[in-house]
């Protein structure tokens, strides 16, 4: 396949289209890597539920709410729908094998996506209506920098993305909640013997993680305002990857994976332009990569299986 | 939706007391669930203006693909086997077309396309047929239309990979547009791709004075908002995989000016029968028909058509019948179906003006 050298403005320019694609992989990610950190269970619902939040904060608009008001709708619509989801469908696997919860994890994702094909309708909305004169700027605009033209939204997401960042990093490292987290996430009957609410502290993890996904899918929904009930399947997927190659279970690294990920899929794409086609296969081939060579990840930690 | 679930409901219903059966094989759900919803209400209103013949109920069924070409296989065998039915109304997509036309030939169960342009689909099957005009004249269409009227001399061609459709008509779209003088470059992408950045930095990178993008309206309107971002102002040139409203919707300010070539449009055809169409439609509807309800519309009375001159409801008999329809009027024209089992019709071309789809010209590519 033909290889295309790029000038100094084209450069510049793929490296911040794949800084604001990877920006959106990582908000993605970092709840997927929340939640399997916690609990261990690969979450394949996160995807959908990112749709879920993305309808919300669509109907609230729809209903007359402000841009701002949506948003919080949306997000903490996701965040009620996690905990529900969690009380509903896996706590009662607490103590079951981790694939039967794998399994109700896909299952759950098919429900909501067949659940948002009744409910919202499968035909794609268009996402620019939860925006009106004002503050339409904020997905069209764009900045002339050094020959490359960047959208405001590139700046917005790496501004969400950081400040989602810290809001976690503090609630993991410095609350006490977050201290539940850690410990649960290293032996979950000691920490249930220590007087801890375990299953409130996962529902909590759940409501966190599933708010982080609705607030990167309206980031994505910004970008690509195509809003069907499939929609949180891909970028599911992609984000499930991310964290992957970021190490499964470690914030920062879903974080470095995601900008990583999405880096690498621009740049493939800008150098190889035949190969646009295969960019899907070529992010599972990552996965299969570091599950080969690097399982843990880039920023995982070693784990050690308890016998 | 709650429509589409009644009228589910409504046909599973008549099933139990069939007539004569037609299935109709759609994408409901998925990519491009809009235009499975458009054909089903022109079906739908010809079924309701029409539902007899041969003095029997016509009773359809309906089936959805979830815009998967796998499903689309699936879907037919299940109308033919399941159901039983004599003829098949669908799809709407080539790749799918291809996928359910094959299944269709081999049980031999004549099927009728309202709108798969690409020429594989009826090519060398005795059993497939449709009602609208072929990619090589869309793409000759289109590329008559660039040079000429908008008087690009160079176009940056994007073609979706997995669709059949858009390879077709990137080809015959190339073929035409050099013939005529005009240069072209390559660029790919694939159906569910949102992110076109990389490929529109390297577009435009090289100058185009068009972009001609063969995909769907969720692929185009993505693609039209994100060219206009990386600050491309040339005109945007689509094929009739653009004309949904959700193009529009989600492309904003983006698609405006966007032009695509179609079947269809109620200021460009001109039958007696565009006339009561267009008016029962907005009776039905409460508003503007659009290219993919009036080729539903079409699809479903040429297929009645067929029946009445087989004289019975047996699908050899249809099937060859489909292929003998000369000069029908239909809402997008005068049909007459070749013996390769296409439409002979010209190509109108359509743009977005103040958010609306709006006609432009009619270009009949065999002229050129």
């Amino acid at each position: 396949m033909e290889v295309s050298a790029l000038s100094g403005a084209t450069f510049l320019q793929n490296l911040f289209n794949g800084l604001m694609f990877g920006g959106l992989y990582a908000l993605l990610a970092v709840g997927y890597t929340m939640v399997y950190g916690i609990l261990r269970l690969i979450n394949f619902a996160h995807g959908d539920i990112m749709m879920m939040g993305v309808y919300f904060a669509f109907y609230a608009s729809l209903m007359g709410s402000p841009l701002w008001l949506s948003i919080i709708i949306g997000v903490s619509g996701a965040a009620i729908l996690g905990f529900l989801i969690d009380r509903i469908a896996y706590k009662p696997l607490r103590n079951a094998p981790r694939i039967s919860a794998l399994i109700t994890a896909i299952g759950m994702s098919f429900f909501l996506e067949s659940v948002a094909v009744v409910v919202f309708g499968a035909v794609p909305k268009s996402f620019t209506s939860v925006f009106n004169d004002n503050n339409k700027w904020i997905m069209d605009k764009t900045w002339n920098i050094l020959d490359a033209r960047i959208p405001v939204m590139t700046f917005l997401i790496f501004f969400v993305t950081a400040i989602i960042f810290l809001i976690l990093f503090w609630i993991v490292y410095r609350t006490k909640i977050g201290m539940a987290m850690r410990a649960i996430s290293s032996d979950i009957p000691t920490t249930s013997l220590m007087g801890i609410n375990v299953d409130m502290v996962i529902g909590f993890t759940f409501a966190l993680g599933s708010a982080m996904a609705a607030a990167g899918g309206i980031m994505w929904a910004m970008r690509y305002p195509n809003v069907f009930p499939y929609m949180g399947f891909m970028p599911g997927l992609k984000a499930f990857i991310a964290a992957v190659l970021g190490g499964i279970g470690s914030i920062p690294g879903a974080v470095v994976g995601g900008f990583l990920l999405g880096l690498l899929e621009i740049f493939l794409v800008a150098l190889m332009p035949g190969a646009a086609g295969y960019r899907d296969a070529f992010a599972f081939i990552i996965l299969i990569v570091i599950l080969l060579i690097k399982p843990d990840g880039l920023l995982g930690k070693k784990s050690v299986v308890k016998v | 939706m709650k429509k589409f679930l009644l009228a589910l409901v409504l046909v599973l219903s008549l099933v139990l007391f069939a007539n004569i059966k037609v299935g109709v094989v759609l994408p409901m759900t998925g990519g491009i669930a809009a235009f499975g919803e458009m054909s089903w209400q022109g079906i739908e209103l010809a079924h309701e203006m029409y539902p007899k013949v041969l003095g029997e109920q016509i009773d359809l069924v309906l089936v959805d693909n979830r815009s998967e070409k796998t499903e689309a296989a699936n879907a037919v065998s299940r109308v033919i086997d399941k159901e039983k039915v004599v003829a098949i109304i669908g799809e709407v997509a080539s790749a799918h077309s291809l996928a359910g036309g094959a299944v269709a030939e081999r049980k031999h169960i004549p099927m009728l396309t309202s709108s798969s342009t690409n020429p594989l689909v009826t090519n060398r099957k005795k059993y497939v047929s449709r009602v609208c005009f072929i990619d090589p004249y869309q793409g000759a269409a289109a590329a008559i239309f660039a040079y000429k009227n908008l008087n690009a001399k160079k176009a940056a061609v994007f073609i979706d990979v997995e669709q059949d459709y858009s390879v077709g008509l990137a080809n015959f779209f190339k073929k035409k547009f050099q013939e005529l003088g005009g240069n072209y470059f390559i660029e790919f992408f694939k159906t569910g791709d949102q992110e076109f950045s990389a490929q529109l930095t390297d577009a435009i990178n090289k100058n185009p004075d068009v972009l001609y993008i063969t995909g769907y309206y969720p692929e185009i309107s993505l693609f039209a908002r994100q060219a206009r971002m990386l600050g491309f102002k040339g005109p945007i040139l689509a094929g009739d995989g653009a004309e949904a409203p959700e193009l529009i919707k989600i492309g904003g300010d983006a698609v405006e000016g966007l032009y695509y070539t179609t079947h269809f449009h109620p200021k460009g055809a001109a039958t007696d029968m565009t006339k009561v169409f267009v008016e029962k439609f907005k009776e039905k509807y409460g508003s503007e028909p659009g290219a993919m309800h009036a080729l539903g519309f079409d699809a479903y009375l040429v297929l009645r058509k067929a029946i009445e001159m087989a004289g019975k409801a047996d699908p050899k008999a249809i099937a060859k019948a489909i292929r003998e329809v000369k000069n029908f009027p239909g809402a997008t024209g005068m049909i007459t179906i070749n013996k390769n089992g296409d439409a002979e019709k010209s190509v109108v071309i359509d743009m977005v003006k103040n958010g609306e789809f709006t006609y432009v010209t009619t270009i009949n590519p065999a002229n050129y």
